[in-house]
This record gives C-alpha cells, structure tokens and sequence, in this order.
C-alpha cells in the first residue's frame, strides 16, 4: 500500500500508545519546564506522584529572569528560586540564571541539542511551535497538561486537521524570516489555523537558515495553529551535530538516519493547502492590538477593516501613514527574534549610529551574548546607545519588571502586539530586527531598506 | 462581550501570575480592562455593569487566543464563571478550560449572532446550558446545539481527573515506552 500520510501524522502515528473516544495518548519525547510550571509541580506533590522521566524534561528560567534594566520585585525572585527547588528535587537538569545555558527555552534548548527531528516536543508556553523548525512536533501546553507529562510523559490529544503553505521564490532585500511570518499571518487571520498543524513547504523554506526557521514556526500560533514544523533537511542535520546534547556516535548516525525519512508523502492530503509568493513580502509593521493587524512600513492604516478599539488603544486614526509614526523605545529580543543572526541584522544599522530613543537588546540566550560580545556587535550596540541587558523573555511579556509605561509606543521583534502585554496601557508594534533597529535610530518607523548604512551592508535575506 | 480575539493576556495580564491558586485568581481577571492606572473601576468595561455574580461569559471569535497561561482559565473560575460561550476558542485555551471544569460552547457564527441578539432583548437571567443534551438556550424559547469532544464531556459530567485515568493505561504506557524507547537509541542525552 502506497502511504500518504504527513509528516505530522508520521510522528504522530510513531508516538501513539493507544486511542480513547477520538482522543489519542501520545508519547512525549521532550518536555521543557520554566518557572511557570510551578502550578504543575504542586500538582504532582500534592498527590504524591514522582516525575515519570527526569532525563527527558529539562527546565530553565526565563520569563521571570532579571535583565538587569526593570525593577524585579521579590515575588519574581520567588518564581526562579522555586523553580530551582522543584527541579532540584525531581532531578531535572535546569538552566539557572548563572548556567552558561541560560537563556530563553525556545532559544537555548535547540542550542543544546535537544530539540531534534522527529520528536514530540511540549512546554508550558505557546511558542513551543518554534522548536517545529527542527521537523519535531513541537506545541504548547497549560499547567494541567505540564502535571500530566511530568507524571506521566504522556499527553492526550485530539488529532489536528494538516494545512501546508507553500513559500516560494526570493526574499526582498530588506526582509526576513519575520516579516515573511507577518506577512503570512496578514493573509490568514489571527483564528485562520485554530484546529490545524501547519506545515512550512516551498524553496524559500527550504532555503531559510535555522533560525529564520525558528522565526516562522514561532510565529505559527499566532494563526491559531497547534504547530508549525517544517521537514528536516541537510540544513537541520548540520546545525544540530556537535551540540552540546545532541546525539553522539553511532547514536547520531542511527538517528540521522531515521530523520531522512521525515517528510510528507507526495500524494498526502492537506485540508487547507495555501502558496505564498516570497517576492512579494516587505518589511512589516503591526498597526493594531493583534498580530494580523498588521500592514506593509509604505502602506497606511487601512480604512477598510480597521478595528476602532483597536486604534483607539492605539493612539492612531484610519489613513495614518505608518512610517514618520514617532517610538518612545524599542525593543530587539525575544524567543522570535533574540538570536545571534538577529543581532547581526539589527548591528549592521546601528553601527555608527546612534539611537533617539532608548533601545533595549536582550540576547536569545547567554550563547548569543557570548557571541554578540567576542564578535564586537556588542560593542557597535553600546557606541549606539542601546542597553546591552541580560537574557531573558524580558519586554515580550513584561513580567521580569520590564515594562512599557501606558500610552508608550514601541517598536518590537517580540511576538504578540495585544493591549497591555508590553506593560498597561503599552502599544506595540511588532516588526523585524532591522526594522526596530532603524526605528530606534530614526526615533520613528522607517522602512529599513532606505537606511543607507545597511544598504552599504549588502545585507542579504535567505 | 461579543469582541473578537479576546487574549489571555486580557483575560489576565501576565504580571499576577506569580501568585498561588490557593490566594484566588479572581480579582485579577480582565484586571487592566476592569481598573484604571489609579485603581479605580472604569465604568464603561461590561464586568463594572454587572452585579458579578454571573456564571456564563459570552465572547467573541478566537476567545482565549495567545499564550498557553491556565492562569486565564483560574480567573474566570474564581470570579465565578462556569461556561463561556463564543464562536470559536483559541486552541491552547479551550484544552486548559476542559482539565478545570470550565465549560467551552462553541456556537455556529450565525447561532451566535442569533443568540446574542436574543440576549440584548429578553435579558441574560433566563439561560440554560444543558451538557448532557449539548444544548445553550433560554428557559422558555430558543434553543441552539454545540458541539463537544465525547472524551470532555464525559470527564466533565462525572467530574474525573484526566491523570488518574490516564494511569488505568499504565500497563500499556509501559509498554508502548519499553519498544519505543528500543527503537530510539538516541533519544537519551548522554
């Protein structure tokens, strides 16, 4: 019999033990904890039970950790410490905040090697999708179902409906990997993936470096979707060998060579089959309160469509042009945007340039500071007047002591514009490193590929 | 509330979600929506026009869309909701609101519309979810059916844990781990 499965219902079928009433229970091959999951562990103290597979569970602190800018309080400091308690006592490996692998759980777990092809990955965070890079399926979860895989590494769910979205032809120049996500999510809408796993197909995939990869899969939940993955290739094989955790030896060859098997069947059926013109993308911006509110830097805040409470919360009206709209700081971090290839993008507009507004850069992971550092972006960072801080999920979520005061305007490669989540009363807009990067020099929203010393800098997208 | 894309950072901004579940979520629910920067209510926001003693939230499309946090499902339970009804529900959201006892009814665009309508004219007092039938309506009038997972519905109407019952597989999880775990000898860090 010819198969004709996808590739999420190839992992899906090889981690099934067993179906209930149209529920499957799926093996959980990795499962990542952060100080968040402090609802989960009591639950499993409660009741007295034991973590099924410390080995298989690793922890970091991330959405609470200082980064040295914002005001921690002693509640924050409580979340970290209690993290490290409850994964000291359940003998899982934690990054803590002085481990040389801290850093955010989307940006340092792959780092480490331990987000690999194939696998089931689930955490206590909605940009799980992000580890679907790797060709894993890779989904976020809450505090009930974080108890359930601590005490049992496994996980009931309901099959998901596959959408494919072809990506096809170049990159502009002045684009990436973020603005291609937003530009997706411009075409279907916020809830347009709820029930679906997407998968990322085309030669503009197949081509994106890992982390621009990691961009997009992140950016998936963003449409509602459960997952976003994209099949591992050469690309995926060669970044992932070596890591500190990955496979070694004949381990590593076993698994690679199971991993090239990892791909949709020709002839499978996808229920929403969307193509995408590479081409056609432009650098991004979000106007409004939800991530598909969101128009190209040369156009306008449409009329048609607009959401009033939306602009309102916003401080705009219909027809404003986006670009020449005035920041109050920027933002360049995050698990969507916090990697060193994101940091080279935002340096090459900010050397010998300084910023009108403050800027705040958090590295991805204590791996991208030490990087961003020993290649001198660090320093182009600090001659512009940015604040090099510490990792962390930081100004994404606002919940470190980060903030944005209410009615401030700011420029952000974070992930979610939604009212209050930079801080009460925040606006966001969302866009690419380069972008936030010109924002910050110009002291409003320009569009990037008119900035001439990253013209000079022949910077080319994948 | 019947506004699209109402997020869980709404539903509860990120910054109370270091407090235990034993303190109560509740006066945190849709807290920068409900409170001004000075503490005080804003009188306009639908929650300050009510008495709070409600029990079903009606939304909009993708209620509950965003960050994966129960903590939202928390506050709405400890305010003292025990179902909401919208169009469609944001995927992690609506999974969290099923370990907890928090009904989801979704209702077809134009039920909900329908139903919404029907709300604005005959008052919210008269509601009636019936999960057993799977039916939202009023106590005398119109009635609209929803659809529900089996597997929730059951767990839901006989109040089961999903772990405990989950651990009745335990034979067969162990098993499924001994071959599993064969086949993927890298699947350990070393």
């Amino acid at each position: 019999m010819i198969s004709s499965q996808t590739l999420v219902e190839k992992i899906w079928n090889n981690h099934r033990i067993l179906n209930n009433e149209g529920m499957d229970l799926l093996f959980i091959d990795r499962h990542f904890v952060h100080e968040g999951s402090h609802h989960a562990f009591h639950k499993i103290s409660a009741s007295g039970r034991e973590v099924r597979h410390p080995r298989l569970t690793f922890g970091v602190a991330d959405h609470y950790a200082p980064t040295g800018v914002g005001k921690p309080d002693e509640a924050m400091s409580v979340m970290i410490s209690r993290l490290r308690e409850n994964t000291a006592q359940h003998r899982i490996d934690s990054f803590d905040l002085s481990d040389a692998r801290h850093g955010i759980v989307h940006v340092t777990m792959p780092e480490q090697g331990l987000s690999l092809p194939g696998t089931t990955i689930v955490c206590g965070d909605s940009h799980t999708a992000t580890h679907g890079a790797f060709g894993a399926f890779a989904f976020g979860i809450g505090a009930s179902e974080v108890a359930h895989v601590l005490a049992t590494q496994t996980l009931w769910q309901k099959p998901v409906e596959p959408m494919r979205i072809t990506i096809n032809g170049r990159l502009p120049f002045g684009t990436s990997a973020k603005d291609l996500a937003l530009y997706v999510i411009a075409q279907i809408g916020t809830g347009g993936a709820a029930g679906y796993s997407v998968e990322y197909a085309g030669d503009t995939v197949a081509r994106l470096s890992i982390e621009g990869r990691m961009t997009l899969c992140n950016m998936t939940i963003e449409m509602g979707a459960r997952s976003g993955i994209i099949p591992p290739d050469d690309i995926t094989f060669t970044w992932l060998k070596g890591r500190a955790l990955a496979p070694v030896g004949a381990d590593w060859d076993t698994a690679v060579a199971q991993w090239r098997d990892l791909k949709s069947d020709r002839n499978a059926t996808f229920k929403k089959d969307l193509t995408i013109e590479a081409s056609n993308v432009v650098p991004m911006v979000t106007w409004g309160t939800a991530p598909d509110q969101v128009a190209a830097v040369t156009a306008c805040v449409p009329f048609d469509g607009a959401d009033d409470a939306a602009l309102r919360y916003m401080g705009l009206t219909a027809g404003q042009a986006i670009t020449a709209m005035p920041i109050d700081q920027a933002f360049i971090g995050s698990c969507t945007n916090g990697r060193y290839s994101d940091l080279l993008e935002a340096s090459r507009v900010l050397l010998d340039n300084q910023v009108k507004v403050p800027l705040l850069i958090s590295p991805g992971s204590a791996e991208v500071a030490r990087q961003a550092e020993a290649n001198g972006l660090v320093d182009i960072f600090i001659q512009s007047g940015a604040t090099w801080a510490r990792s962390g999920c930081s100004l994404c979520v606002g919940m470190n002591g980060d903030r944005v005061k209410p009615g401030q305007r700011c420029a952000s490669t974070s992930n979610r514009n939604f009212k209050g989540r930079q801080g009460k009363g925040s606006r966001t807009h969302l866009m690419s490193p380069a972008m936030v990067a010109a924002a910050a020099v110009a002291g409003c929203i320009v569009d990037v590929r008119q900035h001439a010393g990253y013209r000079r800098s022949g910077s080319v997208p994948s | 509330m019947p506004s699209e894309n109402i997020d869980t950072d709404q539903l509860i901004p990120a910054r109370f979600m270091n407090r235990t579940r034993s303190s109560g979520y509740g006066g945190y629910l849709f807290y920068d929506l409900r409170y001004d920067a000075h503490g005080a209510q804003i009188p306009e926001f639908e929650l300050n026009k009510t008495s709070g003693s409600e029990v079903i939230l009606v939304g909009g499309q993708n209620f509950g869309c965003g960050s994966s946090r129960e903590a939202a499902v928390y506050a709405l339970l400890d305010y003292g909701f025990r179902a909401i009804v919208a169009p469609s529900f944001g995927d992690i959201f609506r999974n969290n609101a099923s370990k907890n006892g928090l009904l989801t009814v979704p209702l077809k665009d134009q039920d909900h519309t329908e139903f919404v309508e029907q709300l604005s004219q005959s008052g919210s007092t008269n509601v009636k979810i019936d999960l057993a039938m799977q039916t939202l309506g009023f106590t005398s009038g119109a009635n609209f059916s929803f659809e529900i997972d089996p597997a929730i519905k059951r767990k839901m109407l006989q109040g089961i844990d999903d772990l405990a019952e989950t651990l009745q597989y335990k034979a067969m999880i162990e098993n499924f781990e001994t071959k599993y775990l064969q086949s993927k000898p890298w699947l350990f860090p070393k």
